[in-house]
């Protein structure tokens, strides 16, 4: 039963790096940027659950939609002031501005809150699953939190195929210039796209933070990076493949802690990753592009 | 012929300025430092400042001369620093300072270079943001590897270990090298700020002859134009690895500076994490992508702001951050480069109808 | 034997037939067009030819020698050069130090000999630098040595990638589409720098073009493609009056 139970929490942590590589991989394709401070959003997430659960006493529920929209105003915010201005410059330019948001947050989080780790109250409250005459628990905010990145996952789809502003984010990821002529608001789309990103990183934090009650400045750092590697791993702009290679990360990432080293279980996602991208220099499921000569 | 020797000697001239940058700095600082006009904070960053323009210099030639993003520098950092202290660890008691220091240095250049070619071979067939993403992973495996090293020497020669320090079954007079996750401690203190500028020179020297040489240009005709460059007959794979292998071995260099300018060496996140990989690319981009001089002014700036900021305690990595992002944004942004452009003719302009007059 | 010959070439990529028993031979000297509609493969034979694509079938003959499945640089050293359809530069790198790329692989020295100066650094840097002066020169572009690629004028951009062609001292050169975007006084100069190059290097060229002007007044002999097979062969005038030729062109 053991290994159904270290399978059954890297599913629970899988679900998790999967609902912030959605985030990614939706801002990567349409805006082909790293975005280094996604991992702080789901930190700052984290932070508002804190504040407005265990410290005003608020429904959880209710604390867990004002973190999301509070994270989709922040996002939005920091795509207009950060990010839009180095539209057109330098790949790197915007990548280095994104870790200067990174710090950002991080040391507004510090100075509000401290460096000390806030103990963080699970707000999935329902009672936890008991198979095999309790042989197997499953922990319920394990089942809560694979449940949400499917259902998330199924949406996203939904929405790219079916909407009218989803298949203009497809339109734009594709080239910018052709989409702006075909009248697409490109600026527009790339904020919503922002802002549907953040407020998923709010929904990641709030499982991550129920999950692993411990919540720091830095909280969202390592996951965020993470969360990038299965975005990576399952084919960087492609929905089902952040699903897949989140999943497939925290289970990698819960099978070898349990059963090879402890130590070495970053480095053995890591490697993992390497193996993949070398077979699949496009990741699982993306796309492969060849220059034309 | 003539644009030909004016254009020599402008290159040269570049290089030279680069040189006596950094020889002037060095003499003004000893002078200061002599007549006791520098804090010992200040003092203590000196080495550091050496330490990061080496590899922040390491890491342009990858990112500005070959054109790829390595997000994995402080790992090849963090081998020329664990191989070179081990080795110092090891021999202190058997060679004088000097040759064991320059030793340590080889060793740790060649073991990082080895490394850097070794990630080489499979990462640079990838591209872009795929590229940076393998060299970070790259980076926190060496990391993570080295944290879950145990290494002792005795009568009986090396032991080692990925477990624990025990089941290095070591005799009672041996000595640790590798104690996991603690790291080395006890290598000698080797390094100083002499040091660390005639190794800052010495890379500078390699980095900018490297760039006017034909290995370069081949280099960076990858960079601009890969089709076109294979097409002259240009072989990508060598070249690349040639590139990156330098720099990763410049980037051991640093480490090995690093190593034995402290008491401890651990394989932590913030020093050879990929948090220190991105505040290397930090330091290049800032200083300018592909510019040597840049890259050492950045390096120094941005290790010392930090300190300079440090009256404002809690509030000085939070401003550090939005310098970070203003400066960006003002260097970087199209609609400011255009706006700078537009305020520099019209002062031109200004000038020219102010001599008219 | 011509200097080039083909025989049989084809490729296919996935279903669609880019190439199909694609001959032909040119003799040393000769300026030779390769023309057609768009999408007809004539690209596809310049990247058969130089390595970027492997044939399916067929083979490729160069002065005698076989370069049938070789690599890109192999291809390169042993005597073919080519120009981009779409300008390919070294746009950051001076003008000078575009054609000492292309000068690479005939003045050698160490990575090592170059970063520690040793003597041969001096010596072939300078041969190589007088070798590279003397090309921008042939082709009047000396005073751009000094200017990035990418400034040059569009015109200047298409001699240069000429230049750098020549400087890998090939057998053959392949032009792709020189004149496109051009207008009609830069389509008159490039003619004559393709006929002085072919003159002053005693070169043999092969060229793709759709500018009919620039075909008919420069090219001794043409092979027509059409939907990756050749329609017709043969001297300039006769194939361009060739009926079946022009109706491919005009559509029937």
């Amino acid at each position: 039963m053991s290994f159904a139970a270290h399978l059954i929490s890297g599913i629970s942590l899988g679900s998790v790096y999967a609902l912030i590589a959605l985030g990614y991989t939706m801002v990567y394709g349409i805006a082909k940027m790293l975005n280094f401070a996604h991992g702080d959003v789901i930190m700052i997430g984290g932070y508002v659950v804190f504040v407005t659960v265990s410290g005003m006493g608020m429904n959880p529920l209710a604390g867990i939609v004002v973190s999301m929209a509070a994270c989709t105003v922040l996002g939005v915010v920091i795509e207009r002031v950060a990010y839009r201005p180095l539209r057109g410059a330098s790949p790197l330019a915007v990548l280095i501005t994104a870790i200067g948001v990174s710090y950002l947050l991080q040391n507004i989080a510090l100075l509000a809150f401290g460096s000390d780790p806030k103990a963080f109250s699970n707000v999935v409250t329902l009672p936890n699953l008991e198979l095999f005459d309790g042989q197997l628990v499953i922990k319920s905010v394990t089942v809560v939190t694979v449940a949400v990145s499917v259902v998330v996952m199924i949406g996203l789809t939904l929405f790219v195929k079916k909407t009218k502003i989803g298949r203009a984010m497809t339109a734009v990821s594709e080239d910018k210039g052709a989409a702006q002529l075909m009248g697409i608001n490109v600026n527009g789309t790339i904020a919503v796209t922002f802002a549907i990103g953040s407020s998923l990183a709010a929904l990641a934090g709030v499982l991550l933070c129920s999950a692993y009650p411990s919540l720091t400045p830095y909280t969202g750092s390592m996951p965020g990076i993470k969360a990038f590697v299965a975005a990576v791993f399952g084919g960087i702009g492609s929905i089902p493949g952040a699903f897949i290679g989140g999943i497939l990360l925290g289970v990698i990432e819960n099978l070898s802690k349990a059963y090879i080293s402890s130590q070495l279980a970053d480095a053995i996602v890591f490697s993992i990753l390497i193996i993949v991208l070398l077979v699949k220099p496009t990741g699982l499921l993306g796309k492969q592009v060849q220059e034309k000569v | 012929m003539k644009t030909k020797a004016g254009k020599l000697s402008k290159t040269a001239k570049n290089d030279m300025i680069t040189y006596g940058m950094v020889i002037a700095a060095y003499i003004i600082v000893q002078i200061l430092v002599s007549t006791g006009h520098v804090s010992s904070l200040v003092q203590g960053l000196l080495v550091p400042f050496c330490t990061y323009s080496i590899v922040a210099v390491a890491l342009n030639l990858t990112v500005g001369i070959l054109g790829e993003l390595s997000l994995g520098h402080a790992g090849f950092m963090c081998v020329g620093a664990f191989t070179s202290a081990v080795f110092s660890l090891a021999c202190k008691e058997t060679l004088p300072s000097v040759p064991r220091f320059a030793a340590a240095l080889l060793i740790g250049a060649a073991s990082a270079a080895l490394v850097g070619f070794l990630v080489g071979v499979p990462v640079l067939r990838l591209k872009g943001d795929y590229l940076a993403i393998v060299t970070l992973a790259f980076g926190e495996i060496i990391k993570n590897i080295i944290n879950a090293i145990y290494l002792g020497v005795d009568a009986e020669g090396l032991h080692f270990s990925m477990k624990d320090a025990l089941s290095l079954g070591m005799s009672e007079d041996g000595l640790m090298l590798i104690k996991g996750a603690q790291g080395v401690t006890g290598a000698p203190h080797d390094s100083n700020f002499t040091v660390g500028v005639v190794l800052l020179l010495i890379t500078l020297f390699i980095v900018q002859h490297f760039i006017r040489s034909r290995t370069g240009r081949a280099v960076m005709a990858i960079r601009d134009n890969r089709i076109a460059a294979e097409s002259v007959g240009i072989n990508i794979t060598k070249y690349k690895l040639i590139a990156f292998t330098i720099s990763a071995s410049l980037a051991g260099v640093a480490g090995v500076l690093y190593a034995h300018n402290l008491s401890t060496l651990n394989a932590l996140p913030k020093n050879f994490g990929y948090n220190m990989s991105i505040l290397i690319l930090v330091f290049v981009v800032l200083g300018g992508i592909g510019n040597m001089r840049g890259s050492v002014i950045a390096a120094v700036l941005l290790t010392l702001l930090p300190e300079v900021l440090r009256s404002l305690n809690d509030y000085r990595m939070l401003i550090y951050a939005v310098v970070l992002i203003v400066m960006m944004i003002f260097n970087w942004s199209p609609n400011m480069i255009f706006l700078r452009k537009r305020v520099r003719q019209r002062l031109a302009a200004g000038r020219e109808a102010g001599e008219e007059v | 034997m011509a200097l080039l010959e083909i025989k049989n070439l084809g490729i296919s990529f996935g279903g669609l037939r880019a190439v199909n028993a694609f001959d032909i031979s040119v003799e040393k000297g000769q300026l030779y067009g390769l023309i057609g509609p768009n999408g007809a493969g004539k690209t596809t034979v310049f990247n058969l030819l130089t390595g970027v694509y492997t044939p399916d079938e067929g083979a490729i003959f160069l002065d005698g020698v076989n370069l049938t499945g070789k690599k890109t640089i192999d291809i390169c050293r042993a005597g073919i050069a080519r120009t981009f359809q779409n300008i390919r530069l070294f746009g950051d790198m001076p003008v000078l130090d575009n054609v000492k790329v292309g000068l690479h692989n005939h003045y050698p020295y160490s990575t090592f000999e170059g970063i520690f100066r040793l003597p041969r650094y001096y010596r072939t840097e300078k041969e190589m630098t007088a070798r590279a002066y003397e090309l921008l020169r042939v082709f009047g572009m000396e005073e751009y040595a000094d200017h990035a690629a990418r400034n040059l004028p569009y015109g200047q951009q298409r001699k240069l990638e000429i230049a750098r062609a020549m400087a890998t001292e090939p057998k053959l050169l392949l032009l792709d589409e020189p004149a496109a975007g051009m207008n009609p006084n830069e389509t008159k100069e490039l003619m004559d720098t393709i006929r002085f190059v072919r003159d002053h290097f005693d070169m043999t060229i092969l060229l793709i073009e759709h500018d009919m002007k620039l075909v008919s007044g420069i090219c001794e002999k043409l092979t027509v493609l059409n939907f990756g097979e050749v329609l017709a062969q043969g001297g300039t005038q006769e194939v361009l009056n060739d009926p079946e030729v022009i109706a491919a062109y005009l559509g029937e």
